[in-house]
């Protein structure tokens, strides 16, 4: 696998992480009504990345599951869960989600620019397109996050 | 023209037929009981958000009837059914005329001192131990202007709190969240006046003959004249204005955004762009035109469920216009992507070159008539004066105008948005919350939730109202408030009319001027600023006006050349009025866009999905020269669709005769005979393949819950459920909720969900099943038969007639505008 595959590679479990994080943490705080419809959907959005990516990939020869298997299912999950579980020492709930939500999509963020950066030096047009078509979605659950971060920790932090 | 008609049975009266560019004629519409009148009084609708001016009538004491202003320029003498009946709910022998408090569970007579004191003293508590996050007010659409403002100070600057919202929130938030988005502000573009030019008139979810009354009736004035507009309608249900439309569209509910971008795809693809307007006054363009490429109306027809060639026609409406004036209401603004698709319609006006010429306009409508006033004056979700809260200049100039520290001034965050408000009351992090003028254990989404939370121990709620509401019935304190025609002050429509309201009569028992409650509680909190001087230095509404002319002064909704003697003379003015506009200011944008600017903007805006705020860096480098923003969006699927278990779409809707939750129509004799009780709305093909029919007691329930009521068959679209929104239970044996007889509000059924841009609830995109309780035993449902809930077959009921109660005078002018 050349490097540019590994960062496809990456890109591609990692929005399929962030999917299946987003609809965790839909449903963990059902009760927080904007968060959670919000959530689910924007979770389409890396669901249609991890879908692109493997039809990107697929092109190179690259076999890339769209379609998850039961295996990485499970262990999407449990990275799910261990993403999102509130830790002993941090904020409450759904900042702790949003925290890490949040972190999630910075990742994978930085990984569109490098597959873009990467595109641009060997001239591959189609990589572009891609990066091009996916990263802004990307920058806009990292703004959401942010957004939802700044309107609920006042309350959340202090006036309990 | 008849002299004397039914207005309940004929409710927009006789026609007065005019040409393009011709004034309005004039039609005084009057309703009166018994003989005599001492004196007339001005004052203006606080039944809807047209704004109708209008004189009260007084005779020993009491309010006894009401005439049409006919030298106003907003309706012109006429007035609609609920402005001529509605005010008898002045006298209802169920006024609140003392304060109430909760003991031992029970709500027992009390005096001003006791109530306020309990106020003052868990106002001080909560401030002390938890600080001003645990305070939270939600108010009207309903209360003046001079009363937003000094409740407005009260909360930011006394308090300190982030969370003051008002019930606008439901009705107009998507309205000015959609203007702050294009126009970087808000504002009504347009004017009523529009109507007079336009060629083209497109109503978006506008059920304006339901809602806006006598603005249906210029429309049909225009209808009867020559050379009259063509209407295009995007409607679910068979309103009067779908029946009168060139093209109506009837889409599944929830796909407004689909709908739109076809109809922009078309606009670009045959090229029906002004692009010298477009290149001189917004930015954007090149993103919108790619967003909208691949939204064909085949698309769109696959996905709202309408004809292609339908959608097509309509864009060919749109695009053959030569003065086109758009309005959007509730069909928008309470459904999915709300924001998204209420930017879609500026940008259809921005596109075509359409803005700032007579006939060429857009108008976001409001549904509460006083709605603008609590966005103007920041009691709903906004700094006052349409101020951004992350310009920091911005929070200087208040701080200043107040004499606080800057920080005293949450601004921080947006303001709390209202359906949040009740999260935090929920969550128990807001622990008092004081509502005013307005009855959320009806109005909001999911009731059994709202009730729960509203009688929650750690919940200390404080009802300011006018009689035992719902909600009242659950405070721990109720305050008796005074209405229209009890106090004074100022109010402004949805075309920035504004309009004087003077105190007819006085207020029954010990019920008080919501400004003189709202004062008083400043004074006992000693809210005082940086030099020790009472916070709120006014004692009186023209003390509140004058504090507001100086905080509106140089923002565009300037007050500054008005007055109450201006006002007096001259009736409805249209802000801005200031010295360079001393006769007001009939429509914005007539020499391009004005208050886009980084600097001025009110925001920096959002995105249309998520939300998520765009920050200034980034509006400064989008918009640097404050023009508009095209703002395109991508369609989404409504978050709650149809299953097999809810196999139909359910949504709500308001009706002629009845506002908001019926505390005032629902005792108005001639309006609550009108239209008496809930119903259920199905349409006839639908009704047909699950063997139902008129008048069958059917049960309506969602994942929430369920209402029941008989069944209406119309020509809604198939597929669809309607229920209108205003019954609630006061007049039941529930009293604050479902009796024996199972639920009869609406918002049993809708769904805890908002528009993420704009936090306006989301009432028109619920799935529920239906199930017939029993069948129909003769008598049809309680729906009237004169408006969007006629009969499809009109054998199936009685038409809805007023009676003699019902007569009002309907009069041309004596001196008719010459012809030109």
């Amino acid at each position: 696998m050349n490097p540019v595959e590994t960062v496809l590679r990456t890109l591609h479990d990692d929005e399929l992480a962030l999917h299946d994080d987003l609809l965790a943490a839909a449903e963990d705080h059902r009760a927080e009504h904007e968060f959670h419809h919000v959530a689910t959907d924007t979770a389409r959005w890396s669901a249609e990345h991890a879908r692109l990516i493997a039809a990107a990939a697929a092109d190179r020869g690259l076999h890339l599951p769209a379609d998850r298997d039961p295996a990485a299912l499970t262990r999407l999950r449990r990275k799910a869960a261990e993403d999102l579980a509130p830790r002993p020492d941090g904020p409450p709930g759904l900042l702790a989600a949003l925290t890490a939500l949040h972190l999630a999509a910075s990742r994978n963020s930085l990984h569109w620019e490098m597959l873009a950066q990467a595109a641009q030096a060997g001239r591959d047009g189609e990589l572009l397109d891609l990066a091009s078509r996916c990263h802004p979605q990307t920058l806009r659950q990292m703004r959401w996050t942010n957004t939802l971060i700044k309107t609920l920790a006042p309350q959340l932090l202090t006036a309990s | 023209m008849r002299e004397r008609i039914d207005r309940i049975a004929e409710p927009w009266g006789d026609r007065t037929p005019y040409r393009p560019g011709q004034p309005w004629p004039v039609r005084r519409d009057a309703h009166l009981t018994g003989d005599g009148v001492d004196r007339w009084v001005p004052a203006a609708s606080l039944l809807h958000s047209n704004g109708d001016a209008m004189d009260v009538a007084v005779r020993d004491g009491r309010i006894v009837g009401v005439r049409g202003r006919a030298d106003d320029r907003v309706n012109r003498g006429r007035l609609g059914p609920k402005d001529l009946f509605g005010w008898q709910a002045n006298h209802a022998r169920d006024r609140l005329t003392v304060p109430l408090v909760r003991r031992g569970g029970e709500l027992e007579e009390s005096d001003w001192d006791t109530a306020m004191g309990l106020v003052v003293d868990r106002s001080k508590h909560l401030l002390e131990e938890h600080g001003p996050g645990a305070i939270g007010f939600y108010t009207s659409g309903q209360l003046f202007l001079e009363e937003y403002y000094t409740l407005a100070v009260t909360a930011r600057a006394g308090i300190g709190t982030n969370h003051l919202d008002g019930n606008t929130r439901l009705c107009t938030a998507t309205a000015a969240e959609a203007l702050k988005e294009t126009f970087g502000c808000d504002g009504q573009p347009a004017s009523y006046t529009d109507v007079d030019h336009c060629d083209t008139l497109a109503l978006f979810g506008h059920n304006m003959a339901e809602t806006q009354p006598v603005l249906w009736m210029r429309v049909l004035d225009r209808l009867a004249g020559p050379e009259p507009p063509r209407l295009l309608c995007v409607d679910p249900r068979p309103t009067p204005a779908a029946a009168r439309s060139e093209v109506h569209l009837a889409p599944r509910t929830g796909t407004n955004v689909a709908l739109l971008n076809a109809l922009l795809h078309e606009l670009v693809r045959t090229d029906r762009i002004d692009h010298a307007y477009v290149r001189a006054h917004t930015v954007g363009y090149q993103e919108l035109a790619a967003g909208v490429a691949k939204c064909t109306p085949q698309w769109a027809a696959r996905i709202c469920d309408v004809p292609a060639r339908e959608i097509q026609r309509a864009a060919e409406l749109l695009g053959e216009a030569r003065k086109l004036l758009s309005t959007v209401l509730q069909g928008v603004y309470q459904s999915h992507q709300a924001t998204a698709a209420a930017v879609q319609v500026n940008n259809l006006q921005l596109l075509r070159g359409m803005l700032g010429r007579p006939g060429c306009g857009v108008l976001q409508m409001n549904g509460q008539p006083t709605a603008e006033n609590t966005r103007e004056c920041g009691a709903d979700g906004d700094l006052p004066g349409f101020r951004n809260w992350e310009n920091a200049a911005h929070v200087a100039e208040l701080a200043k105008l107040w004499n606080v520290e800057e920080e005293r001034i949450p601004h921080y965050g947006a303001p709390t948005p209202a359906m949040q408000i009740f999260r935090y009351a929920e969550q128990g992090s807001i622990k008092l919350l004081w509502i005013s003028g307005t009855n959320p254990a009806v109005s909001l989404p999911e009731l059994a939730r709202i009730r729960e939370l509203l009688r929650s121990e750690g919940l200390f709620t404080v009802v300011q109202d006018l009689y035992p509401t719902e909600t009242a019935l659950l405070a721990d304190v109720v305050l008796p408030a005074a209405t229209w025609g009890e106090k004074t002050g100022t109010f402004t429509n949805a075309d920035r009319t504004v309009h004087l309201c003077e105190q007819a009569v006085q207020p029954p028992g010990q019920a008080r001027p919501d400004l003189d409650i709202l004062l008083d509680y400043a004074r006992r909190m000693d809210f005082r600023d940086r030099d020790g001087a009472p916070l709120i230095g006014w004692h009186d509404a023209p003390g509140a006006f004058e504090a507001w002319q100086r905080c509106s002064a140089g923002r565009p909704c300037d007050y500054t050349g008005l007055s109450y003697e201006l006002l007096r003379e001259r009736g409805g003015i249209q802000w801005p009025c200031d010295a360079e506009h001393p006769d007001g200011t009939e429509r914005l944008y007539s020499d391009g866009i004005s208050w886009a600017a980084p600097d001025t903007c009110e925001t920096y805006g959002r995105d249309l999905v998520t939300g998520a705020a765009v920050s200034e860096t980034e509006y400064r480098a989008l918009n640097p020269g404050g023009r508009a923003v095209l703002k395109a969006a991508e369609y989404l699927p409504p978050h709650e669709d149809v299953s097999a278990e809810h196999p139909l779409q359910l949504t709500t809707g308001r009706t002629l005769y009845h506002f908001h939750t019926r505390t005032k129509t629902g005792r108005t004799p001639q309006l609550d005979a009108a239209a008496p009780g809930m119903w259920v709305e199905i349409g006839a093909g639908e009704a047909r393949s699950r063997g139902l029919g008129e008048g069958d007691l059917v049960e309506v329930a969602t994942a929430r819950g369920a209402v029941r009521a008989r069944l209406r068959v119309t020509a809604i679209r198939d597929g669809l459920l309607f229920l209108p929104f205003h019954y609630g239970y006061w007049d039941t044996p529930g009293r604050t909720g479902p009796g024996p007889d199972g639920g009869r509000a609406a918002n049993e059924t809708t769904v805890t969900d908002w528009d993420p841009v704009s936090k306006q609830p989301l009432y028109k995109t619920a799935a529920a099943r239906l199930t017939r309780i029993a069948p129909a035993d003769g008598t049809p449902a309680p729906a009237p038969t004169t408006t969007a809930s006629a009969p499809a077959d009109p054998a199936a009921a009685p038409p809805t007639t007023g009676g003699p109660d019902a007569l009002a005078d309907q009069r041309p002018d004596p001196a008719p505008e010459a012809t030109p």
